[in-house]
């Protein structure tokens, strides 16, 4: 179970609190979706939640221990825009293999054609990019992901395409599911269970 | 709307513009090369015979013999002066590299160390900035005892900041770039990271600044040569010819000034083109228009 | 007011060292939109939405090259006419803040925008477009880092409206931002349309696009596959002419939430025929042959062999 509890954060000391207690637990092979208006920290829950930010006050445990420090994080957060996610001197093959090397299968799945893999990441369309990220964030070691507004980018046609193949290995490999987004349709096609960040 | 025709072949190779930007900056380039090389190598082939003094010869205009006119000794101006500027080339090769990795580390240890380090670094940057760059330069130069290493500590002390201030900027934002801290997420190393995702997005970084130094460190020397607290005049640098030709300028003797003026300006401008040109190329924005 | 008829855009980009490939991210584009509409512009990211912006604006890189005609109020634009209307008689309301001038104070900048458009007094106008958008006096003081995301909004919509431009160009103007102010964005692009003007939405967000538009413009791969009113999108997908707009209809969550397989081809290998064949379940040998011409079908646009007219 990934579980954040009592997580309170601000960015400057004595700056406005971004969040405050906040409490929340994904359990595996569950999709929770989060929806807040912009400006109530999602982002930054997404990024305690994976480890790219220490909370300043609370904890965030997996399975009853913390986060590794180093090593493969278990957690992995996918990013709204993949362009930022994405060394843009690193060929589109680099990128992809930075973490393991992915099976067939998964590029197959997610529609990454052979081509693509020797272009540099300007050559390619944010839909496209967004693949790579989903394919690198499935890695063999990942038990949760967390989506920030994963597909809010891109065409219709493409987030349906992604959301399959993601909730595809979520059911088959018992992943836990985050999916921070703005739209209410798309989270009750995916979640179990909605929650949503209190006004500070 | 111009109208082009459009053949319908995919991934073909078409020769648009001939003269489009990166065939003028790799000209550009080239130039800048064969410039800074002719220079160098006619120092070399012209030797040093022409420096002896032949009084029958003295303050001569330029003509085929003399291209830059001979002075009050009867030495050949164009000698001089590209044996001067091969002196200024390697004075301001060794203070432009000196003050670029002197640049490169205090940048690093500004962005890497942070917390007391970078407010205390970034402090002296102002300060150095903030300071007039000729006071310093005579200064540090003056501290020094003048001479060959008085040049080059001054122009390495006070061409840094820029470079220092670029890397800093450059690494503080990479830090917390998406990819990198994603890096760190897969598991690599802050070693790995620093290896694979941070070098080669500064190395072009620092060879531009390096490139683009040199202009600086060459018209520096040059002009605390030519103020009198720079290399001796028994060196025929730049600033020794410049400073000793200002007295026979009002003799009529224009050219003791003028050609080696001239020269010392190619050379700077050449070296300008060259980094300005490399910049653009390896700037991703710029690189394909 | 803007016909745009068989655009396309060609970019020299390099390989390794000087040699150049050419990429065509837009290849036939048609489009029209009239005074008082409001054309929804859909489509993947790399369909060439964000381009035609740049292509009727006059502003793409000197390293791309344009053929067939773009017509604005009955006369062809030329570069030095795209220039001369740039601002005045056709405007643009950009993706972000990041358009704006960063040091200039928000009121300066709406006040030069009203200038350049031939307001006889910036000031009045400026007073008169942050009332009607709702933004305080005192706001014209901000910067645009100061701005809050519903302000940012209300700021650059207020720059393409404060002068008389006919014709406005809104690029991606609700990028990833909460419902409440998407509903309001859209409502101000909505009004502009019922002043008299045309404005042309470019969006990758079906539903948004839905909510505000007349007809929708259905980009795919640089290409206009269909042009629909919005009535059309309704039901089952079954009163659209396009398979690939059925698709995208049907791929919307609060639809099937289904994707077609594949992917949009990359705009330097192109297929030799329609560009939608290679995913199109309707496909053919003829489809493969040629690249089918946009044609009326009931009441809208279609590039289509297989649909009845």
């Amino acid at each position: 179970m990934l579980k954040a509890e009592q997580i309170s954060f601000r960015y400057t000391h004595n700056g406005p609190w971004i969040l405050r207690d906040v409490s929340l637990a994904i359990e595996a092979g569950e999709v929770v979706g989060l929806s807040a208006p912009s400006g109530r920290g999602k982002t930054t829950l997404g990024k305690i939640l994976a480890g790219y930010l220490p909370p300043l006050t609370g904890r965030v445990s997996l399975n009853g221990a913390p986060l590794p420090k180093s090593g493969y994080c278990p957690v992995q957060l996918i990013f709204q825009h993949p362009e930022l996610a994405i060394n843009p001197r690193w060929r589109m093959k680099r990128v992809l293999e930075e973490a393991f090397v992915p099976s067939a299968e998964l590029l197959r799945d997610l529609g990454i054609e052979a081509g693509w893999l020797n272009r540099w990441p300007h050559e390619l369309s944010g839909g496209e990019l967004q693949r790579f990220a989903v394919a690198r964030a499935l890695g063999p070691a990942t038990r949760y992901v967390i989506a920030d507004e994963m597909t809010t980018m891109l065409d219709a046609n493409t987030q349906a395409h992604i959301w399959q193949v993601v909730l595809d290995h979520v059911r088959r490999r018992k992943l836990g599911l985050l999916v921070v987004s703005h739209d209410a349709a798309l989270l009750g096609r995916l979640c179990t269970q909605i929650i949503s960040l209190p006004h500070l | 709307m111009a109208s082009v025709s459009l053949k319908r072949a995919p991934k073909r190779v078409v020769t648009f513009d001939v003269f489009n930007r990166r065939v003028r900056t790799l000209g550009m380039i080239a130039f800048s090369v064969a410039v800074l090389a002719v220079m160098m190598l006619l120092a070399q082939v012209l030797g040093v015979d022409g420096l002896q003094t032949r009084l029958d010869v003295r303050n001569q205009p330029p003509s085929w013999a003399n291209p830059f006119g001979t002075d009050w000794l009867g030495r050949d101006m164009f000698t001089r002066t590209l044996q001067g500027l091969t002196i200024s080339l390697r004075v301001g090769l060794i203070a432009s590299a000196l003050s670029a990795v002197l640049g490169l580390l205090v940048g690093l240890a500004a962005a890497t160390l942070g917390g007391w380090v970078d407010a205390a670094i970034t402090w002296l940057i102002d300060l150095f900035m903030s300071l007039p760059h000729m006071v310093a330069l005579i200064l540090i130069a003056f501290v020094f005892g003048g001479g060959v290493n008085g040049v080059i500590a001054s122009v390495a002390l006070t061409h840094w900041t820029g470079l220092a201030r670029v890397i800093r900027a450059e690494v503080l934002q990479l830090k917390t770039a998406d990819y990198v801290q994603l890096s760190a997420r897969f598991g690599h190393s802050k070693m790995w990271i620093a290896r694979h995702h941070l070098l080669p997005h500064l190395f072009p970084q620092f060879v531009v600044g390096l490139l683009l130094l040199f202009p600086h460190a060459i018209l520096h020397e040059a002009g605390i040569t030519f103020i009198g607290i720079g290399l001796s005049p028994h060196q025929p640098a730049v600033g020794v010819i410049l400073s000793e030709s200002m007295r026979h300028l009002s003799t009529g003797y224009w050219w003791l000034a003028v050609l080696p003026g001239l020269a010392l300006l190619v050379m700077v401008k050449s070296f300008d083109a060259l980094g300005e040109n490399l910049r653009a190329l390896l700037d991703p924005r710029t690189a394909q228009e | 007011m803007l016909s745009v008829r068989n655009l396309s855009i060609t970019f020299a980009m390099y390989e390794a060292g000087l040699r150049r490939r050419a990429i065509t991210p837009i290849a036939g584009l048609d489009l029209d939109v009239r005074a008082g509409e409001l054309l929804g512009v859909i489509g993947a990211s790399g369909s060439g939405k964000s381009l035609l912006a740049h292509a009727v604006l006059g502003i793409l890189p000197s390293n791309a090259s344009a053929a067939g005609q773009i017509w604005f109020k009955g006369e062809l634009l030329t570069p030095a006419r795209q220039e001369a209307l740039r601002g005045k008689e056709i405007a643009l309301i950009p993706q972000s803040v990041g358009f704006l001038d960063p040091l200039m104070r928000v009121g300066r900048q709406v006040r030069r925008a009203a200038q350049l458009s031939g307001a006889s007094s910036p000031v009045e106008a400026q007073r008169r477009i942050f009332e009607r958008y709702g933004l305080r006096p005192q706001d014209a003081r901000l910067y645009p880092f100061q701005l809050s995301g519903g302000m940012a909004r209300r700021v650059l919509v207020s720059t393409a409206a404060v002068g008389q431009a006919s014709l406005i160009i809104a690029d991606e103007p609700t990028p990833g931002l909460h419902p409440e102010v998407v509903a309001e964005t859209l409502r101000h692009m909505r009004e502009l349309a019922d002043e008299g003007r045309a404005v042309l939405l470019i969006t990758h967000d079906v539903g948004a696009a839905l909510t505000v538009a007349d007809r929708i413009a259905v980009f795919y791969a640089g290409t206009t596959v269909e042009v629909a009113p919005v009535a059309d999108f309704q039901g089952d997908g079954a009163a659209l002419r396009h398979p690939y707009t059925r698709a995208l209809w049907r791929a919307l969550p609060q639809n099937e939430f289904i994707s077609l397989p594949g992917a949009q081809p990359t705009p330097d290998d192109l297929p030799a025929g329609c560009l939608f064949a290679p995913r199109c379940p309707l496909a053919t040998a003829e489809c493969r042959a040629a690249r089918p011409e946009l044609r009326p079908v009931r009441g809208g646009w279609a590039r289509c062999i297989h649909v009845e007219s």
